[in-house]
C-alpha cells in the first residue's frame, strides 16, 4: 500500500514537473523581453532595421526570413511526401516495402541537423551559386533559397510520415467501392482517397509547418546570416531560430540581449500555435474515422 | 435451362498459398437470383469477388480456371471493363463520405472521368434512384452528403450506385448483414424487384433470407460446392446430407 502511494506520488510529480517546466520557459522568456517590449512595444514586429551599434531592434527581416524558408521548403516538400506516402498506401501494399521505407524515413529524421547543414555547404551552395549565375542573380550560394531546400529535406521524412498515417485513415470499403465502380488506383486516390483526407493532409502540412518554423542548425549555416530584410528568395537572410544561434553569443548589450529573447518568445508563440493547430485538425479527422 | 449469363469453371482460389476456393464450377441463369450460402469461411465473399476481380486488390490472391460473362472469359478482359458489366455491393454501406447522393449515384461515371450533359446525369439519378426504392425519400435533400442517411438508405443508395453503369449482374454480398432488421425487408422487396433487368448473385449467412429471395441457391462448405439447385428442391429435398445438416442448423 505504501510503495502504492509512493509510486503515484512520483507518477503525479513528473506530470506536474512537465506543465511546470512549458509555465517557466514561457515566463523566462516573456521576463526576459521586458526590456525589448518596453523599449519597441509592438513596432518590433514591424521594425525593418536590425542594428547593435544603433540599438535599433526589429523583427521584420527574420520574420520575413522564417515565414519565406519554411513556406518555400514546405512546398518543395509536399509533393514528394504526397507522393510517397500515396506509393506506400496505395501501390505498395506489401508489408514488406513499407517497413523498408518506414525504417528509412526513421534514419533520415534521426540525421543530425548539422550533418544537412554541412551537405548544405558542401554541395548544395556550389549547385546554388551556379544556378545564380545562369539565371543572373548575384551568385552568393548561401541564402534562403538554399536554406528552403535543406529545411525541405529535412521535413520530408516528418511530412511524408505524417502523410501515410493520414492516408491510412481513409477507410478501406470506400476505396474498395470505388474499384468495384471501375476506377483505376489513379482515379482512387485523386478522387477518393486524397478529398478524404484533406483536412487532415492540411493539419499535417501545419504540424510541418511548425516543425520548420525553429529547425536551427542546418538554416544558420546555409542562410548566409544576414540582418537585411531579404530582397528575393536569393538573398542571403536569416530566420528568427538562425538569428538567435548566431548573435546570442555576442550580445552587445541588455537591449540586444532581450530582443533576441523577445524573437524567441514569438518563436516559440508561433510554433506552440502552429502545432495546436495542426494538432486539432488531425486528430478532428482520426476522431470522425473511429 | 436457357443459356446461363454467367459461368464458372474449375475456378480455384488461393489466398497466401492457403486454398480457398476448391474447383468451382457453376452457372448462374439470366434474370434470376441466386442465393450463395454457406458457413463463415466457407468462401461465399471470395467467390463473389472473383466474378468482379475484385480479389485482385489483395497482392497475395491468385485464381485458375474461368469466369465466362456472355461467353467471354473475363480474366481476358480488363479489370475496369469487367467491373462497370458486374457491380456490387457490400457488407457495410460504404457510399462516399466526401459526396452528395445525387454524385454518389453516378460516382461510376465522376470517378472514371465520363462526361455528361446535366439532364443525362438528372435523368440516370432519377432512374438509378428510383429502381432502388429511394427517390421519394431522397429527392429533395439530393444534393446533401449521402452520411446523414440511415444504414437501409444508405445501403439503398449503394445499390444504385451499383446499378447507374446498367450492370448485367449485380453481386451482392451479406448486404443487409449490417441493417436494421426493420430496414432489411425494404432490401429483399426492392431485389426481388431488380432481378426483372438485371441477374442477381447474392451472398447470405440467412438461410431464410435466400429461402424468402432466391430462384436458385448454392451451397459451399469448405471451399467446395457441395451443391445448386433450385431454391425449392435445394430447401425441400437436399441431395447432400451436408446441405441438409447446415439448413437445419446443426453447423454455420
Amino acid at each position: 500500500m505504501k510503495t502504492d502511494s509512493l509510486f503515484r506520488f512520483i507518477l503525479f510529480l513528473s506530470g506536474a514537473l512537465l506543465l511546470v517546466l512549458l509555465g517557466a520557459v514561457f515566463l523566462t522568456l516573456f521576463f526576459s523581453s521586458i526590456p525589448s517590449i518596453k523599449s519597441f512595444g509592438f513596432l518590433f514586429v514591424f521594425g525593418k532595421d536590425w542594428n547593435p551599434i544603433s540599438k535599433e531592434f526589429g523583427a521584420l527581416p527574420f520574420l520575413i526570413g522564417t515565414f519565406l524558408t519554411s513556406t518555400a521548403a514546405l512546398l518543395f516538400s509536399l509533393p514528394f511526401s504526397l507522393a510517397i506516402s500515396i506509393l506506400l498506401g496505395e501501390y505498395l501494399s506489401n508489408p514488406f516495402f513499407s517497413a523498408v521505407f518506414k525504417s528509412v524515413i526513421e534514419l533520415l529524421a534521426g540525421i543530425p541537423s548539422v550533418i544537412y547543414g554541412f551537405w548544405g555547404l558542401f554541395v548544395l551552395v556550389p549547385v546554388v551559386r551556379w544556378l545564380e549565375l545562369k539565371i543572373h542573380v548575384l551568385p552568393y550560394g548561401v541564402g534562403i533559397f538554399t536554406a528552403s531546400l535543406v529545411l525541405s529535406i529535412m521535413i520530408i521524412p516528418y511530412s511524408a510520415f505524417l502523410a501515410i498515417e493520414i492516408l491510412k485513415l481513409v477507410p478501406p470499403e470506400i476505396k474498395e467501392a470505388a474499384y468495384s465502380l471501375g476506377a483505376t488506383r489513379y482515379e482512387v486516390v485523386k478522387k477518393v482517397a486524397l478529398p478524404y483526407s484533406y483536412s487532415g493532409i492540411f493539419g499535417g502540412i501545419l504540424l510541418a509547418y511548425g516543425r520548420a518554423l525553429g529547425e536551427t542548425m542546418a538554416v544558420t549555416m546555409v542562410i548566409g546570416n544576414s540582418d537585411f530584410l531579404p530582397k528575393s528568395l536569393f538573398s542571403p537572410g536569416n530566420t528568427i531560430a538562425s538569428v538567435i544561434a548566431n548573435e546570442f553569443t555576442e550580445a552587445a548589450g541588455r537591449l540586444h540581449l532581450s530582443s533576441l529573447i523577445e524573437l524567441g518568445l514569438i518563436l516559440f508563440v508561433l510554433t506552440a500555435v502552429t502545432n495546436i493547430l495542426g494538432d486539432l485538425i488531425v486528430k478532428k479527422m482520426s476522431f470522425q474515422e473511429s | 435451362m436457357e443459356s446461363p449469363i454467367l459461368e464458372i469453371k474449375n475456378l480455384s482460389a488461393s489466398f497466401s498459398g492457403s486454398l480457398i476456393l476448391k474447383n468451382i464450377t457453376l452457372s448462374f441463369p439470366r434474370n434470376k437470383l441466386t442465393a450463395i450460402m454457406g458457413p463463415s469461411g466457407c468462401g461465399k465473399t471470395t467467390l463473389v469477388r472473383c466474378i468482379n476481380r475484385m480479389h485482385e486488390l489483395v497482392p497475395s490472391a491468385t485464381v485458375s480456371g474461368s469466369v465466362l460473362l456472355n461467353g467471354e472469359d473475363i480474366y481476358h478482359l480488363n479489370p475496369i471493363q469487367v467491373r462497370r458489366k458486374i457491380g456490387m455491393v457490400f457488407q457495410r454501406p460504404n457510399p462516399f463520405p466526401t459526396m452528395s447522393i445525387y454524385d454518389n449515384v453516378i460516382a461510376g461515371y465522376k470517378l472514371t472521368g465520363i462526361k455528361l450533359s446535366k439532364q443525362e446525369k438528372d435523368r440516370i439519378v432519377e432512374e438509378s434512384l428510383r429502381k432502388a426504392a429511394l427517390w421519394d425519400e431522397v429527392k429533395d435533400c439530393l444534393h446533401q452528403k449521402g452520411t446523414f442517411l440511415s444504414g437501409g438508405q444508405q445501403q439503398r443508395l449503394c445499390i444504385a450506385r451499383a446499378l447507374e453503369m446498367d450492370p448485367e449482374v449485380l453481386l451482392l454480398d451479406e448486404p443487409t448483414s449490417a441493417i436494421d432488421p426493420r430496414a432489411i425487408q425494404k432490401i429483399e422487396e426492392l431485389i426481388v424487384e431488380l432481378k426483372k433487368t438485371v441477374t442477381i448473385i447474392i451472398v447470405t449467412h440467412n438461410i431464410a433470407q435466400a429461402a424468402r429471395v432466391s430462384d436458385y441457391a448454392v451451397f459451399l462448405y469448405l471451399g467446395e460446392l457441395v451443391e445448386f439447385d433450385q431454391t425449392e428442391k435445394l430447401f425441400t429435398v437436399p441431395k447432400d446430407k451436408r446441405t441438409e445438416e447446415y439448413l437445419s442448423g446443426k453447423f454455420g
